[in-house]
């Protein structure tokens, strides 16, 4: 693997809701290499969201991280080293959300949000920055953009403020894009056009990048490794081909046979029992437990441990404890 | 072709959109444009398009939420325009609907034993013992515990909410259900249950869905026939096959083509550009400034529906010749 750009080592984060901790993410450990595309799936209240929320600094005030750091280029990230969050943000980090629309300043023409990002990082002129803008406008694929400049958020269709964001985002250079969920609000033949734009991006300018989805197809589109989360915890992790071919925890597997298709007509999608266990009953034990159709008496007693099956490819899972086969 | 359940007549949807200026012209926003469809008794039929095609509008006409402004539905023969009061408040009774987010259509302030009830009530069902014991009958069916009966919606999961607006249509034993988005914010696991239970239940009960969804493996999953709007027309209604389905029109090709998959990354050309705006529609056929196959017929004369082969329609200059040699 190359050169480490991102590295989360043993990291928690756990809500204080009263005198009670309750933890959120657990054992959290993941690197991300530079030019990299990983993706992290899983569904509500897996912990992903929070995930990408701890590297930007993000966290909410009820939310803490009582363990474990982040590595950014091999030194600690956030005011752990003394730097502050001001000077990543945007600059060696940078972040675009499910919702563009609420990201962007309303009151705001468009053009000099994107421009303003690069005058906060950069030592420019305003009109420098406005050239960069300029450019970065046209690079992400929105024609006119001398036109679009003025605009105010509101003019522009969910795609085109998408677009904005992947400017904003990417004008100052930084070494890793965070996209949480960047396509759910968006139709599929638009979703289609900022996928590829992403990828675009990462192969022209090199940034890494970082997706959230809890749509696989989405990640498989862009990501070279994936990373599974269920309950808080990471319990799988490969290359993404490797993945979907031959998936390996239970919660894996269950999730690609849940999904609905064409080959699936005529009989009942495979579902998996119960349901993800709220943040206060999170036990003891592997967090898939409950409602793993293989689990054992250790299953709800040990929590195990991310271990390597193959080369680059984890599993959390006592099925897979001893680096071999399911017994 | 056996007798259709319900058939759209050409049936259409205009708001007038508010003037700017003084002297300005009204202008109208087609939401939905003269669409025409039957589906037959038993039948999934999926709706399927982008944000603004007019899915949704066109499903609450088929429940009379939204009432047209042009053409005409026949529910079992029978023009539903000329229905008297009565008439209408039985026909209510048989075409019910299904909402996305059954929290904001639930009555945050009622227990889901008193919104379930209610409908029984307003058509005067039953004394209130074989009400409530109904009401434990269908949450039983949509796999539910009867007591949740006297709970809140605050108290329950996404899923179960679901599963509550489910039980909330089926309760006045309808033949035609209207399920506009259903699974669309659920997680995959929940997703895959709650689909199961739909095509359970329309299994069980011979019930007839129109079954609106953006989501593509979805609506290709459950659906018999599809029908692919575009800017409040149907471009296409084809029959789902068992491996594939064959797609003629070059937006429903465009379309299923973006749907990213998990078996495999494909390589595949992006349909450029963006969706006009319905207030301003293209001239000639809505699709063409997007359509890699536009010629300069299509710029100027929209294309009708024309049937291409059993249960397969298209609205598309492209198709018209081959439908006159076969």
């Amino acid at each position: 693997m190359a050169s480490a750009l991102l590295e989360i080592r043993d990291m928690e984060v756990a809500f204080r809701i009263g005198k009670k901790t309750y933890p959120a993410l657990q054992q959290i450990s993941f690197k991300v290499g530079e030019k990299e595309t990983v993706g992290i799936v899983g569904e509500s209240g897996c912990g992903k969201s929070l995930t990408s929320l701890s590297v930007m600094g993000l966290l909410p005030e009820t939310a803490e991280m009582t363990k474990g750091g982040m590595l950014l280029e091999g030194k600690p990230l956030g005011p752990a080293s003394g730097e502050e969050w001001s000077g990543i943000r945007g600059k060696r980090v940078s972040m675009i959300f499910q919702n563009p629309m609420s990201a962007l300043n309303p009151l705001m023409p468009v053009g000099k949000q994107i421009a303003e990002m690069a005058r906060t990082h950069l030592a420019i002129s305003k009109r420098e920055a406005k050239r960069l803008a300029l450019e970065m406008m046209a690079r992400v694929g929105l024609s006119r953009a001398e036109r679009l400049y003025d605009d105010y958020p509101h003019q522009l269709s969910g795609g085109m403020m998408q677009r904005i964001m992947i400017a904003t985002a990417l004008i100052c250079d930084p070494k890793l894009l965070i996209a949480d969920e960047p396509t759910t609000a968006l139709d599929v033949t638009i979703q289609a056009q900022i996928l590829d734009l992403l990828r675009e991006m990462n192969r022209s300018l090199g940034t890494a990048i970082l997706l959230i989805s809890h749509d696989l197809g989405v990640i498989r589109e862009v990501c070279d490794r994936v990373i599974v989360m269920y309950a808080g915890y990471i319990v799988e992790e490969a290359p993404v081909a490797d993945i979907l071919e031959r998936p390996r925890h239970p919660y894996t597997t269950g999730l690609l046979q849940a999904l609905p298709g064409i080959g699936k007509r005529g009989r009942p999608l495979y579902t998996i029992p119960g349901r993800v266990p709220s943040l206060a009953d999170r036990g003891t034990g592997c967090p898939f437990a409950g409602r793993c159709p293989s689990a054992t008496e250790q299953c709800g007693a040990v929590t195990p441990e991310l271990t390597e099956t193959s080369p680059g490819h984890r599993v959390r899972c006592h099925l897979y404890a001893s680096g071999g086969r399911p017994a | 072709m056996t007798e259709a359940l319900i058939e759209a007549r050409a049936l259409a949807k205009h708001y007038p959109v508010p003037k700017r200026k003084l002297l300005e012209k009204r202008s109208v926003l087609r939401a939905v444009d003269g669409v025409s469809f039957r589906i037959k008794e038993g039948e999934i039929f999926g709706l399927v398009g982008e944000s603004g095609c007019g899915k949704s509008t066109t499903g609450q006409m088929l429940v009379q939420l939204v009432k047209q402004n042009g053409g005409e539905l026949v529910y079992r023969g029978r023009n539903i325009n000329g229905l008297s009061v009565k008439e209408m408040k039985e026909l209510r009774r048989d075409i019910q609907i299904v909402f996305q987010d059954p929290y904001s259509s639930l009555n945050p302030k009622k227990t889901i034993g008193w919104t379930l009830e209610e409908p029984l009530v307003v058509h005067g069902i039953g004394d209130k013992p074989a009400r409530r014991r109904l009401v434990a009958e269908t949450l039983e069916q949509v796999g539910l515990d009867p007591d949740f009966a006297s709970r809140y919606p605050h108290e329950l999961s996404g899923g179960q909410r679901q599963r509550v607006g489910i039980a909330a249509a089926l309760i006045l034993a309808p033949k035609f259900i209207v399920i506009d988005e259903a699974v669309s914010a659920l997680d995959v696991s929940v997703q895959s249950q709650i689909l199961n239970l739909l095509k359970e239940l329309q299994q069980k009960r011979g019930l007839t869905y129109l079954f609106i969804s953006h989501d593509l493996n979805v609506v290709e999953y459950i659906s018999d026939r599809v029908g692919v709007m575009y800017l409040g027309k149907m471009a296409e209604i084809f029959p789902v096959g068992e491996t594939g389905s064959e797609l003629l029109h070059p937006y429903t090709r465009a379309l299923f083509a973006s749907v990213p998959d998990v078996s495999a990354r494909k390589e595949r050309t992006t349909l450029q550009g963006e969706v006009p705006s319905p207030i301003h529609p293209p001239s000639g056929c809505a699709f063409h400034p997007r359509c890699p196959l536009a010629t300069d017929r299509c710029r100027t004369t929209a294309p009708e529906l024309r049937s291409v082969g059993p249960g397969h329609e298209v609205s598309c200059h492209n198709y018209e010749e081959a439908n006159v040699t076969t």
